[in-house]
C-alpha cells in the first residue's frame, strides 16, 4: 500500500507526494486494492530484458517454470503463452488455438522458439536498439526503446524546433538543473540509460546554440530578432488551427525538425505573436520572480511545478497604500508616452520616489494608477448603463409568447471599460455565470443564483500568442501568471491582481521582442492578451516530456465482430495514421480481448505482426516488454499490416465473453512507464475477470416516474484503475458500441477519473444502422486527429476572497484548486462552482486564471493561461443584470447530475425547479416597483424557466419517458464533460425553417451567401405541413419534412421527385447544383463551422417511425409525463406564491 | 467500596475513549491537511480508511460492555453516536475495501466541510464522555 505520504513526515507544499506517483518504478500512491499485487510478484522486466539466449530452451520445453512467475500458473503459462509466433501462420483463428494446458501441445510450441527467425532473434539483430546490455535491475524497460530508438533516427525533441535558440535554451537549463541541483531525485524519475542519452542530446542542443554576447540592456542583437521570426513560424505551424475546416490539422506538416520555413507560413493568417526574450541579461537579485520556489531546488511534484499556494507570503513592501483600491483598470495606451520619455535606463535616483524605485530607472511624474484613470477604466459602473437597463427590464413570462431571440443570444458582456473588455478572455473559453460578481456571499445568497465558471481551456484556437521566455513572470506569493489585468506600479514593479502582492519586473521582461524595444513591460504579449501560451522550461518538468503513446484496446468477441465496428475502426485509423498527433517518438500499440487478452508484437523488422495470447486473466501479465508499444514511424508497415488483417482475423470467433477488466489492467501495465492514451472499444457487458459486471437494468422500469436506480457505479474497480492510470499519466477514452445494457455507469468511471472522454453508440451496427456508423466514422476521424496534451495539470486561481467549491468534468481533483488531467483534449469542458469566502468590498474587479500545464504531442512542455476579469458589484439588481443564463443553466445541469447520483433523480429535478422558483422570488422581493400579477423575470433571466424545463426533459434527467439506463448515463456524462455551447445545443436545440429561406438579412462571407432564418420556439405549433424544418441538437441534426412540403424543395434540395418517394432513412443532403440546394448547404455548413465533432444527420418524414426522436426535442410541448412550457410557468408561479 | 463490573467497564471506557480522542484529533488534522493542499487525497484516503472501522468497533465494544453492566443511562448517551456510525457506514460510497472516504469526492467542498465538522463534533463528544466516564467510575466505586 502506498505509504509515501506517511513516510514523508516533513511534508511541505512541495513534498506532497505526487513525486511518488511520478517515478514510474516506485510505489504508485494510487495503487490500492487488486492493483498493488501484480508488479510485486511479476518480475518479468528482469526476466525478459536480461534473459540470455540460453533461457529459450527452458521456455520451449517448459520443464521448469520461468523465473519470476508463480509456479501455480506455470503450466497454463507455457501452454498458451506465445501461441502463434510462427511466421508461417501468424493469425490462427482464435477459437481453434486454445491449446492451453494439454502437455502434448507443447511440441507445437517448441517450433516457434526454435526457429532462428523467431521472436527473440529480432532483438539481437538490432543491437543498436539498446537491448544488448543486460539491465537486471531496470524497472522501466519500456522507456528504453522509447528514447534509444529515437536516438537512431531523427534527433530528440530538444533540438527539434529550436535549433538556434540564442542564449540558453530551456533544455540547457534542464541539464544544469539535473546535474547540479538534484541528481538523486531526477534519477528516480528517469531510468538511467535514457538519462544518459538524453543528456547527450541536451548537450548537443547546447553546443549548437550560439550565445550572443549582449552588449547591454537596450540593444539586443539582430540575431535575436531573426530568431523571433523563426520561432514564430515554427509555432504558427503547429498551433494555428483553422476553424473553418475543423478536419484540417497541423500535425502532418512535415517532420518537426523542418525549420518552419517562410513558405509554409499562412500568408494571410492572423499571425500568432511569438516571443523569445533575450535571456542573456544578467538577472538582478530583485528580478527573479519566476524561478522555482524557495522551498526546494528541484521540484518533485507537479504540484510544485505549476506552483502551489501561498508559499511565500511576504509582507507587501512599505509605502504601498494599504487601503487603496487595487488599480486594475489600468490604461496601457495612456501609459505609453510615459515610458517613451525614458528611453534608456540610467541611474537617476529620485527624491520623491526613492522608496519605490530601484535605482537605475527614472521615476515617473505621477503614481501610475491615478483615481481618474481608475474610474475611467471601470467604465459605466457608476450609473446604470443602457445595457444594464435592458437586461433588467422586467418581462412577464406568462404574456411573452415569443421569448426566444431571433438568433442565439451572445453571452452578456461584462460591464468593464473598453480597454479591459478588449483584452478579456473569450467567452467561448472562459465564462462566468454572473458577469457581475456579487460583493459578498450574503448578496449572492440573496440573488439565489449559482456562481461558477465554465471553462473550455484546451479549445482549438485560431490565434494564440506563444511565448518562449527564460523566466515566466509570476507572482511570488500566489504564483499567478502575469496577465493583462495586473497593474504596473512603475516600470520595475507590478501588482498581482489576485493576491495584491507587489512583485518585481525581471530584467528580461523589460525587453519587448514584438516591438524590439526596451522598457515597455506593459506592451509584452503576456500583458496584452488574456490567453497566452508559454513554452515551459525544465522547471516545469518532473521527467523529460513524454512521447505521444497511443494504445488501442479492441473488443473482438463475437458481439463485437457482429457489429462490424472493427472494419470501420481499422479503416479510419489507416486513413489517419499519418495524422495522429505526435513526432518521431510517437508510439503505438494494440491489444485485443475476448475471454483472453491478445497482444501484438510489432517490432520493426518482423515480417508480420505476431499475436501473443495471455489466457491467464486472473493475473494478467505483459508477455514481452519492448515490442508491444512500437515506434509508429519505424514499424509503420507492420501496423498497417495489422490494421488490414485485424477485421478478418476474428470473423469466425465463437467467443462471447469479454474480459475488459484484465485487458485494462494489461493496458495499465503496458503504459505505466510512459503514460499516454488508451482507447477502449467495448461492445458488451464485461463478463470475465476483474471488474466483471452484472446487468442491473430492469427494462420495465425504464419509464418509471419513480426513482431511477443504478445511476452510480456497481463496483469501484474502474474508478481505482482510473486513479492508478491518472497517477501514471494514462488517460482512458471509452467507445461503447453496444446494443444491450453495458452498465455505462460503472464503465464510464474509467474515463471520468482519468480525464478521458466517453463516446456511446447505442445499437451500433455497420449495416443495419448506417446513421450510427457514419457518426462513428466522423467521430473517429476527429478523435484520432485532434490535438492532445499529455501529463497535464490545470490550476484555477481566483482573486483573494473567492474560493473554489466543486469541480465538474472528467479529471481527478488533486487539491483544492488543482486538477490532474492525464490527457487533455480540445473537446472537453469543465465547470467550477465558486463561493465567496471574504467580502470583495475593497476591490472593484475579480479575476480568474486557469493555467493548463501540459506536454504537447511534439514533446514540448507548454502552459496555456486564460485570465478572465469581471467587475464586482454591490447591488442585487446589478447581479441580476449580469446573469449569464446559458452558463447558469449549464452549471445547474452539472449540479443536478451530481445530485441525482449522490441523492436521487427526483431530488435533482426538484432542485432544478426550486432554482427557478427561488431566483424569481428573489427578483420579485427585490423589485418593489413591479406589478404583482404575472410571472416577472428580468430580461437577462427570461429564458431561465425555458432552459430548466428543457433540462428536465433531457434524457439524463427526464422521468416518465422510456429511457435506457445507458443512454441516460451517457447523457449525464455529456452534460458534465462537454463545453458550454455543445451542452446548450443539446439542451435547447435550434429550430429553423429552411424551405423558405430568403436572402434577406443574409450573411455574406467569402462570396457565399448564408441565409439567416430566425430561431423558432421548440414547439410543434411552429411546424407546418408545408415546411421543412432543421433541428440542430449539437451531436445530431434532424431535417423534418412536412407532408405537404413544397415539391421544389424536395426536388432541388433533397433530390427526390416528391414526398412519397423520399426514403425514410436518409442521412445526408445530396450536393445538387441548384441555388436552392447550395443555399441550404451553405447554411448547414455555416452551422457546422465551429463544431469539432460533425453531427449525425437524419431526414425525418412526418409519418416515419423515427419522428418520435425528433419530437422529443420539442421541449415546449406537453408530453404524457411532463409539463408544457406554459404549464411549467404556471407551476412556478404556484410554487412562488406558496 | 468494591470493584464491580460496572466500575471495570467505566475504566475500560475511559481508556478506550482516550484512544478515540486520538482518532478524532488525527481525523481533524488529516482533513485540515487536505484543505490546505498539503496532502494528496489518494494518500490521505488510504491512511484514513483503515482507521474508520477500528474506531467504530471500539465504540461498539464499550457500548456492549455497558449493556452487560446494565448501565442504561450511559448506554443511552452512546446510542445516538452508535446509530450515526451505522448510518454513516451504510451510506458510504461504493468501495471494495473498508472505510468511508473516496478520493474522487473527498475534495468536494461540501464533503470536506462535513468531514471536518464531523471530526470536531466527535472530538467534543469524546472529551465530554471521557469526563463523564471518570465521574461514573468514581460514582460507582464510591456508591457500591
Amino acid at each position: 500500500m502506498s505509504t509515501q505520504g506517511n513516510a514523508n513526515p516533513n511534508s511541505s507544499v512541495n513534498n506532497y507526494s505526487m513525486s511518488s506517483t511520478q517515478n514510474g518504478g516506485g510505489a504508485a500512491p494510487c495503487q490500492n486494492g487488486p492493483g498493488q499485487m501484480y508488479p510485486a510478484m511479476y518480475t518479468a522486466s528482469s526476466y525478459y530484458s536480461s534473459a540470455p539466449p540460453a533461457a529459450y530452451p527452458t521456455v520451449a520445453g517448459h520443464s521448469a517454470p520461468p523465473t519470476g512467475k508463480t509456479p501455480v500458473s506455470s503450466t497454463g503459462y507455457s501452454g498458451n503463452y506465445y501461441q502463434s509466433s510462427s511466421g508461417l501462420s501468424p493469425y490462427p483463428a482464435p477459437g481453434t488455438h486454445q491449446y492451453s494446458n494439454a502437455p502434448g501441445q507443447s511440441f507445437q510450441q517448441t517450433a516457434p522458439y526454435a526457429m532462428p527467425a523467431g521472436y527473440y532473434g529480432q532483438v539481437y539483430s538490432h543491437p543498436s536498439q539498446g537491448q544488448t546490455q543486460p539491465q537486471p535491475q531496470q524497472l522501466q524497460p519500456n522507456l528504453m526503446p522509447a528514447s534509444s530508438g529515437s536516438n537512431l533516427g531523427a534527433p530528440l525533441y530538444p533540438i527539434v524546433s529550436y535549433p538556434s535558440a540564442p542564449g540558453s535554451s530551456q533544455y540547457g537549463t534542464l541539464r544544469s538543473s539535473q546535474t547540479t541541483a538534484g541528481q538523486p531525485p531526477v534519477s528516480t524519475v528517469m531510468p538511467p540509460p535514457p538519462t544518459q542519452s538524453s543528456l547527450q542530446q541536451y548537450s548537443q542542443g547546447i553546443g549548437a546554440t550560439p550565445t550572443p554576447a549582449q552588449p547591454g540592456y537596450g540593444a539586443p542583437p539582430l540575431s535575436q530578432a531573426a530568431t523571433v521570426n523563426g520561432q514564430s513560424n515554427a509555432v504558427q505551424q503547429h498551433y494555428d488551427q483553422n476553424l473553418h475546416n475543423p478536419m484540417s490539422h497541423h500535425y502532418a506538416a512535415g517532420p518537426p525538425n523542418s525549420q518552419g520555413p517562410d513558405k509554409e507560413r499562412p500568408p494571410s493568417g492572423t499571425p500568432g505573436t511569438s516571443v523569445h526574450s533575450s535571456p542573456q541579461h544578467h538577472p538582478g537579485g530583485d528580478s527573479s520572480s519566476t524561478t522555482t520556489d524557495s522551498a526546494s531546488p528541484v521540484p518533485n511534484s507537479y504540484e510544485s511545478l505549476e506552483g502551489g499556494g501561498y508559499s511565500d507570503l511576504a509582507a507587501p513592501p512599505a509605502g504601498v497604500p494599504a487601503k487603496q483600491a487595487p488599480p486594475f483598470g489600468y490604461n496601457y495606451p495612456t501609459m505609453h508616452p510615459a515610458y517613451q520619455q525614458n528611453p534608456a535606463p540610467k541611474p537617476n535616483p529620485s527624491p520623491s520616489h526613492g522608496g519605490y524605485n530601484p535605482p537605475g530607472y527614472q521615476p515617473y511624474s505621477q503614481p501610475f494608477p491615478s483615481l481618474s484613470e481608475l474610474s475611467s477604466a471601470l467604465g459605466g459602473l457608476g450609473g446604470v448603463s443602457e445595457l444594464e437597463a435592458e437586461t433588467l427590464r422586467p418581462v412577464n413570462l406568462l404574456q411573452e409568447r415569443n421569448i426566444l431571440p431571433p438568433k442565439r443570444a451572445p453571452p452578456p458582456e461584462p460591464n468593464l471599460s473598453n480597454d479591459l473588455r478588449k483584452v478579456n478572455c473569450s467567452p467561448d473559453t472562459f465564462r462566468c455565470t454572473l458577469t457581475n460578481i456579487p460583493q459578498t456571499q450574503a448578496l449572492l445568497n440573496k440573488a439565489r443564483l449559482p456562481l461558477g465558471l465554465l471553462l473550455h481551456p484546451f479549445r482549438d484556437l485560431t490565434q494564440l500568442p506563444v511565448i518562449t521566455s527564460n523566466t515566466i513572470v509570476r507572482c511570488r506569493s500566489c504564483r499567478t501568471y502575469i496577465n493583462p489585468f495586473v497593474s504596473f506600479l512603475d516600470q520595475r514593479r507590478w501588482k498581482c491582481n489576485l493576491c495584491y502582492r507587489v512583485n518585481d519586473v525581471p530584467d528580461e521582461f523589460m525587453y519587448n521582442p514584438v516591438t524590439r524595444s526596451y522598457g515597455e513591460p506593459h506592451k509584452r504579449p503576456e500583458v496584452q492578451n488574456s490567453t497566452v501560451e508559454f513554452i515551459a522550461s525544465s522547471d516545469y518538468m518532473l521527467r523529460p516530456p513524454q512521447p505521444a503513446v497511443y494504445l488501442f484496446l479492441l473488443d473482438v468477441s463475437h458481439n463485437a465482430v457482429e457489429s462490424g465496428y472493427l472494419n470501420v475502426f481499422c479503416q479510419s485509423l489507416l486513413d489517419n495514421l499519418e495524422k495522429l498527433p505526435g513526432d518521431t517518438r510517437t508510439h503505438i500499440g494494440f491489444v485485443t480481448f475476448d475471454s483472453t487478452v491478445h497482444f501484438y508484437n510489432l517490432q520493426e523488422g518482423l515480417s508480420q505482426p505476431q499475436m501473443l495470447v495471455v489466457s491467464d486473466i486472473d493475473d494478467v501479465f505483459i508477455p514481452t516488454h519492448d515490442s508491444l508499444l512500437v515506434n509508429l514511424k519505424e514499424s509503420k508497415e507492420l501496423v498497417k499490416d495489422l490494421l488490414n488483417a485485424l477485421p478478418g482475423m476474428f470473423t469466425h470467433t465463437r467467443e462471447t465473453q469479454s474480459a475488459l477488466g484484465p485487458a485494462l489492467q494489461a493496458a495499465y501495465k503496458l503504459m505505466s512507464p510512459t503514460g499516454g492514451r488508451v482507447t477502449v472499444f467495448q461492445t458488451q457487458l464485461p463478463t470475465l475477470g476483474a471488474g466483471l459486471l452484472q446487468s442491473r437494468e430492469d427494462p420495465n422500469l425504464r419509464s418509471s416516474t419513480k426513482n431511477v436506480l443504478h445511476l452510480g457505479p456497481a463496483t469501484d474497480f474502474y474508478k481505482k484503475l482510473a486513479l492508478d492510470c491518472s497517477g501514471q499519466q494514462i488517460g482512458v477514452d471509452l467507445f461503447l458500441l453496444s446494443s444491450q445494457y453495458s452498465d455505462l455507469a460503472s464503465l464510464a468511471c474509467v474515463s471520468k477519473y482519468s480525464a478521458g472522454s466517453v463516446f456511446y453508440y447505442p445499437s451500433f451496427h455497420h449495416i443495419h444502422n448506417t446513421a450510427q456508423k457514419q457518426k462513428f466514422q466522423k467521430d473517429l476521424q476527429r478523435y484520432l486527429t485532434r490535438k492532445i496534451g499529455f501529463e497535464a495539470v490545470m490550476r484555477i486561481r481566483c482573486t483573494k476572497g473567492l474560493s473554489i467549491h466543486t469541480f465538474h468534468g472528467n479529471f481527478f481533483v488533486r487539491s483544492t484548486d488543482l486538477l490532474s488531467l492525464a490527457n487533455v483534449n480540445p473537446d472537453s469542458g469543465f465547470a467550477v462552482q465558486m463561493s465567496i469566502e471574504e467580502s470583495l468590498a475593497d476591490t472593484s474587479l475579480a479575476c480568474f486564471q486557469a493555467a493548463l500545464l501540459y506536454t504537447s504531442s511534439k514533446g514540448k512542455r507548454r502552459i496555456r493561461v486564460h485570465t478572465l476579469c469581471l467587475p464586482v458589484v454591490s447591488q442585487l439588481s446589478e447581479v441580476f443584470a449580469g446573469a449569464d443564463i446559458q452558463a447558469i443553466s449549464c452549471l445547474l445541469a452539472n449540479m443536478a447530475i451530481d445530485r441525482s447520483i449522490s441523492s436521487s433523480l427526483s431530488d435533482a429535478r426538484d432542485a432544478l425547479v426550486n432554482a427557478v422558483v427561488d431566483c424569481l422570488t428573489a427578483y420579485r422581493a427585490n423589485g418593489s416597483n413591479i406589478q404583482p400579477s404575472g410571472l416577472i423575470a428580468p430580461a437577462a433571466l427570461r429564458l431561465f424557466p425555458l432552459y430548466v424545463l428543457a433540462l428536465l426533459k433531457q434524457k439524463a434527467l427526464r422521468t416518465g419517458t422510456s429511457t435506457r439506463l445507458d443512454e441516460r448515463v451517457f447523457s449525464m456524462c455529456e452534460l458534465k464533460s462537454q463545453p458550454l455551447q455543445q451542452i446548450m445545443r443539446m439542451v435547447h436545440p435550434d429550430l429553423y425553417r429552411i424551405d423558405n429561406m430568403t436572402e434577406q438579412a443574409a450573411l455574406h462571407l467569402n462570396d457565399s451567401v448564408i441565409p439567416q432564418p430566425p430561431l423558432l420556439q421548440l414547439t410543434a405549433e411552429k411546424l407546418t405541413r408545408e415546411g421543412a424544418f432543421l433541428l440542430d441538437c449539437g451531436s445530431v441534426m434532424y431535417l423534418w419534412v412536412g407532408k405537404c412540403c413544397n415539391e421544389t424543395f424536395i426536388r432541388d434540395v433533397l433530390g427526390f421527385q416528391n414526398y412519397a418517394s423520399l426514403p425514410s432513412n436518409m442521412t445526408e443532403i445530396p450536393e445538387l447544383q441548384t441555388t436552392y440546394s447550395e443555399r441550404t448547404r451553405a447554411f448547414i455548413s455555416w452551422l457546422l463551422e465551429s463544431r469539432t465533432f460533425l453531427p449525425a444527420f437524419h431526414v425525418v418524414k412526418d409519418d416515419a417511425s423515427t419522428k418520435t426522436s425528433f419530437f422529443q426535442h420539442l421541449v415546449e410541448d406537453r408530453t404524457e409525463s411532463a409539463f408544457s412550457y406554459y404549464e411549467f410557468l404556471l407551476h412556478i408561479q404556484q410554487q412562488m406564491s406558496k | 467500596m468494591a470493584f464491580t463490573f460496572a466500575a471495570f467497564c467505566y475504566m475500560l471506557a475511559l481508556l478506550l475513549t482516550a484512544a478515540l480522542i486520538f482518532f478524532a484529533i488525527w481525523h481533524i488534522i488529516a482533513f485540515d491537511e487536505l484543505k490546505t493542499d498539503y496532502k494528496n487525497p489518494i494518500d490521505q484516503c488510504n491512511t484514513l480508511n483503515p482507521l474508520v472501522l477500528p474506531e467504530y468497533l471500539i465504540h461498539v465494544f464499550f457500548c456492549v460492555m455497558f449493556l452487560c453492566a446494565t448501565e442504561w443511562l450511559t448506554l443511552g448517551l452512546n446510542i445516538p453516536l452508535l446509530a450515526y456510525h451505522i448510518w454513516r457506514y451504510m451510506s458510504r460510497p461504493v468501495m471494495s475495501g473498508p472505510g468511508l472516504y473516496d478520493p474522487t469526492t473527498i475534495m468536494n467542498a461540501d464533503i470536506l466541510a462535513y468531514c471536518q465538522k464531523e471530526g470536531w463534533c466527535k472530538l467534543a463528544f469524546y472529551l465530554l464522555s471521557f469526563f463523564y466516564y471518570l465521574y461514573g467510575m468514581i460514582y460507582v466505586l464510591v456508591s457500591s
